[in-house]
């Protein structure tokens, strides 16, 4: 029964998640560059939806885990596994920083590269298969350091 | 490059996403964070990979929902195909090297007032924002 609820909310809550990437409209990387395009604000071009996307998510997610991380484990599974990490670090800030040149080069995170894939066009493949490689290399890079 | 201002899709999508990361966290007890459940399914030592590739599944097929209801605009590249091999693999190894990436850090981590989530989301907007300034107003 546990394996049956694990299996429902894993794939539940992927459907979801791909659902609100793209009905926000953030799985089109133009959408993304002109928010980042901050210069905009001034001639009035700038789309300011990430501001929604990412406040009406961190909103939810809020008063979710508020909820949720008052019981004493997840429905289906014996522990909450989140991160202890505490260390603001240069791997940290080093690692964010590569990422925003990346994420401002093109416009897609993680994420939106993946929901991207249904629409049968060679960038999103393209892309996806480049942030795979590079998750690999950081893999590799973060366990080599530490 | 100007796109239409969409608040209401915006919130929508974005309230979506929250009763994703919640539902992961309450149901199965984890971070609804994409590179690092991406991470998990390639690793030499692959962690939990029914629940990660179930979450992948899942993921694709609400974009999929999305696409065919016509509720998702398409997406638009502005990009050549070397900066989309170039941003692919600087957007993966920093989110690996930095713990997370957008839903990871920007929308889990801040939800849970993790000092270091919050840090790496001012950066990595930051960041992104004096990327596009540079390549558009400075190159461009």
């Amino acid at each position: 029964m546990e394996r049956i609820g694990n299996a429902l909310v894993a794939l539940g809550a992927g459907l979801l998640f791909g659902l609100g990437l793209a009905v926000s409209g953030v799985v089109n990387p133009l959408k993304v560059l002109s928010f980042l395009d901050v210069a905009a604000i001034r001639t009035g071009t700038w789309d300011g939806t990430l501001v929604f996307v990412l406040g009406g998510a961190v909103a939810v997610t809020v008063l979710g885990y508020g909820w949720a991380l008052q019981r004493s484990k997840p429905f289906f599974h014996e522990t909450f596994v989140t991160s202890t990490a505490k260390d603001i670090d240069l791997r940290l800030v080093g690692g964010a920083a590569a990422f925003g040149v990346g994420w401002g080069l093109v416009g897609l995170c993680p994420g939106t590269a993946i929901a991207a894939l249904v629409w049968p066009m060679a960038e999103p493949a393209l892309f996806a298969a480049a942030v795979v490689a590079g998750l690999w290399l950081g893999e590799r890079f973060a366990h080599h350091r530490s | 490059m100007p796109t239409t201002f969409t608040p209401l899709a915006g919130l929508i999508g974005g309230v979506l996403i929250g009763l994703a990361a919640f539902a992961l966290m309450a149901g199965i007890g984890r971070i609804a964070g994409v590179s690092g459940i991406i991470t998990g399914l390639i690793d030499r030592f692959p962690r939990d990979r029914v629940w990660r590739a179930l979450f992948i599944l899942g993921l694709v097929g609400g974009a999929a929902i999305a696409r065919a209801a016509d509720w998702a605009p398409t997406p638009v590249f502005a990009t050549s195909w070397p900066v989309l091999v170039i941003g692919g693999v600087l957007v993966g190894f920093g989110a690996r090297v930095a713990g997370g990436c957008t839903s990871g850090h920007a929308v889990c981590g801040i939800a849970r007032f993790s000092p270091r989530s919050i840090v790496a989301t001012i950066i990595f907007l930051s960041v992104a924002m004096l990327t596009v300034y540079l390549r558009t107003r400075v190159l461009g």
